[in-house]
């Protein structure tokens, strides 16, 4: 691969200057590449590059009630972001962006990962189990969000009346703000496991038998196996269940929302609630853009990351 | 094959070329469309805007009879109304009458969609004093409000019969009457002090009666009504889950008999008259010293937007003259649950249907949320629903919780 890129530019090199008819061909050539793409260009601007921008053009403006109906929008430059930048709700949403997200992932992931190697070996009703799994995927997050509330309530959720059987006092889930965050998390985390579940179960079929054949007669059974076969064998898959369900985590707003509104006292309030908050509670879009284009920046990174992961694992 | 196509960065430059290029296109797109504004002059087909139900559309179809015009009824979830009437603002497609909040009036009056009303010689005389200025802004009347509403204080009779409990007026009457009414799973009092506008309003009676402001929330007055609310907590006599409960559910712990008394609005007045074996009555909410309470003014205006179409606009406010008549405001009360905005008719319904009395008796004296700030208002409301919860949190001494939230840039 390496060896075929070194000597294109001598390939290149060694082509005579071209004739005129030539020419015209090569530029035939090259609009028929353009009607290929232009396609894919039109969804991708229209859909995607029309929302980024005027996104980004919203945060430098003073964008309220008003411009919807006057089209006037004056210019502030980074005013949005030095106001966002000051405000307290601002440094406590990245901190919990941050917590929520890591905590989620990890959790998912583990989650995930032991119920993928445990559904890999075969026992009866493995595959009704495997699809019940799904479940949660399957509710409408702000149905699931809303069930949750009840089950975490303090006084007469569920849960605290099934810890109050143990002799546990009622615990505040959603009350108290050092709980809060720790609730929500683990509602994140309910409704992420099926997807680390599955793709990392579709990523443990790949792993051909006969590697662990092999193993087991040099004495890698049990973790070892795991450690030096399968670990090895699905790590690619294991680097973009990560990566993407970071992009996913930490959009997250529907959860929060439905759960406990950004509350108690901002203690769950993240940089996608606090975005919602500013543009749709407040009207101030100016602002809202200026913090979800943080958080835009953000997945941006861990988005090339995974361009970069996939890549490699297309190349290897 | 590789070798055939430009090296990755120069395909991407040039993709990235393309893509800023076409992203314009959208942009001439939208430019051209919303100049184009449809009228059909001379139609006496109105378009309505609200985000009630069905039970209204009786209500409607008499006054649109009334003014000699066919009514087309559009009903909006609540909480979509506002961001559906930006919408339709700047594709210019809003509706011919358009029932908005009272306290958002201002700030949709503030981008210039909405229509003098004193132009068709309407006028909101008579009317509850802070319900005119809620419609008013800068000195023009751009809605009016044919029912109000307020909170008021709801108890369970038999629960008090069974205490021994008088209905309370003054905050330490309120305080020693939770906290005997508290008893196994019910609690004493029930409130809503969640971190939305909810919240904040249902704050505020504590918070006006005793003196606060919405300019400054951190003041001596202002931390002593957070001081009761934290105490009736801390007591005991109100679940801590309060932080998270928007007014329905208080009216779900009361009615399921977990809250012995609460706070909440006349618009309740329907489900609680449902539930068998149920006997309940409300005061007004009581204040420190036992004064008289000041507390918000709840309720929908109706308004007239700027459709461009003069003929359309003034039948519309012929319609909403129309909804504003005496007449009508009683037939909306009968449906709502809510008082009627005419003081005299106000009065006249007080006595009619005493379950009403009181919030007609609070009403009186009530004030506008958006009276001092205008469109300013729900940067303020935020403060205050911030302080209440970092105090109820126990994050803050309501003193401490008042400054941090008003210090609060956002």
């Amino acid at each position: 691969m390496s060896a075929t890129t070194q000597t294109r530019p001598r390939t290149q090199a060694s082509v005579p200057p071209p004739r005129p008819g030539q020419r015209r061909a090569r530029m035939r050539i090259g609009i028929t590449r353009w009607l290929f793409v232009i396609p894919a260009a039109l969804f991708v601007a229209v859909f995607f590059g029309y929302p980024v921008v005027k996104n980004i053009i919203m945060s430098f403006q003073d964008y309220t009630t008003k411009t919807f109906f006057t089209g006037e929008a004056p210019w502030v430059g980074l005013g949005n972001y030095i106001q966002v930048f000051q405000s307290s709700v601002f440094a406590t949403s990245v901190v919990n962006t941050a917590l929520f997200t890591a905590g989620s992932i990890i959790l998912q992931f583990v989650i995930g990962l032991a119920l993928a190697l445990f559904f890999r070996r075969h026992f009866p009703l493995s595959g009704f189990l495997r699809g019940l799994l799904l479940l949660p995927w399957l509710l409408p997050l702000i149905a699931s969000s809303a069930v949750w509330k009840w089950l975490l309530d303090q006084d007469s959720g569920a849960l605290n009346q099934l810890l109050g059987v143990v002799g546990i006092a009622p615990v505040p889930w959603l009350v108290s703000p050092s709980l809060a965050l720790i609730a929500v998390i683990g509602v994140n985390v309910w409704l992420g496991i099926p997807f680390n579940t599955t793709i990392l179960y579709s990523g443990l079929q790949s792993v051909p038998p006969e590697l662990y054949e092999a193993g087991a007669l040099d004495g890698a059974t049990g973790f070892k196996a795991f450690w030096y076969i399968t670990w090895p064998s699905i790590r690619s898959v294991v680097s973009v269940v990560i990566v993407l369900g970071v992009v996913y985590t930490l959009k997250v707003v529907d959860i929060i929302l439905g759960l406990t509104g950004g509350g108690p006292a901002n203690s769950t309030q993240t940089l996608a609630t606090n975005a919602y908050h500013q543009s749709f509670i407040n009207f101030q879009f100016g602002i809202g853009a200026a913090v979800s284009n943080v958080l835009i920046v953000v997945s941006f990174v861990f988005a090339m990351v995974y361009i970069a992961i996939s890549r490699k694992a297309v190349d290897e | 094959m590789k070798q055939r196509f430009p090296s990755p960065s120069r395909r991407t430059r040039a993709l990235v070329g393309a893509v800023a290029v076409l992203a314009t296109i959208p942009l001439v797109l939208t430019g051209c469309s919303g100049s184009g504004s449809a009228s059909s002059g001379g139609s006496k087909a109105l378009t309505i805007e609200d985000y009630y139900d069905a039970t209204y559309n009786p209500v409607y179809k008499q006054c649109a009879k009334e003014v000699d015009a066919t009514v087309t009824i559009n009903h909006v979830a609540g909480a979509g109304l506002i961001s559906k009437v930006l919408q339709q603002a700047s594709s210019r497609t809003l509706p011919d009458v358009l029932m908005l909040d009272n306290p958002d009036v201002q700030q949709i009056a503030a981008s210039g969609a909405l229509s003098d009303l004193s132009d068709y010689g309407l006028s909101a005389e008579g009317d509850v004093p802070g319900v005119k200025a809620a419609s008013t802004y800068k000195g023009k009347l751009y809605g009016l409000q044919s029912n109000t509403n307020s909170i008021a204080l709801y108890y369970n009779k038999k629960l008090l019969a069974d205490a021994g409990v008088q209905p309370p007026k003054t905050w330490d009457e309120l305080k020693a009457a939770a906290k005997k009414l508290t008893s196994g799973s019910t609690y004493g009092f029930a409130m809503s002090n969640i971190n939305t506008y909810e919240g904040t309003w249902q704050f505020l009676p504590f918070f006006w009666s005793n003196g606060g402001d919405e300019k400054d929330i951190a003041t001596p007055e202002a931390a002593q009504a957070l001081q009761l609310v934290e105490d009736l907590q801390n007591d005991g006599s109100m679940s801590k889950s309060s932080i998270n409960w928007a007014q329905a559910d208080v009216n779900s712990q009361f009615l399921a008999g977990k809250a012995a008394m609460m706070i909440n609005g006349p618009w309740q007045l329907p489900a609680l008259n449902a539930k068998k074996g149920l006997e309940f009555d409300s005061v007004p909410i009581p204040t420190r010293t036992g004064s008289e309470t000041v507390a918000p003014l709840g309720g929908e205006a109706f308004t007239v937007p700027q459709t461009g179409d003069k003929d359309k606009m003034q039948l519309a406010a012929k319609f909403v003259g129309c909804l504003h008549s005496e007449k009508t405001q009683k037939a909306l009360a009968e449906v709502s649950g809510n008082v009627p905005t005419n003081l005299e008719a106000g009065a006249a319904w007080a006595s009619d249907h005493p379950q009403v009395a009181s919030f007609v008796t609070t009403v009186k004296t009530a004030r506008a949320r958006t009276g001092e700030l205008g469109p300013d208002w729900p940067k303020a409301a935020t403060k205050i629903y911030t302080a209440v919860q970092l105090a109820l949190t126990g994050k803050a001494d309501p003193e401490a919780a008042l400054k941090q939230a008003q210090s609060q840039s956002q």
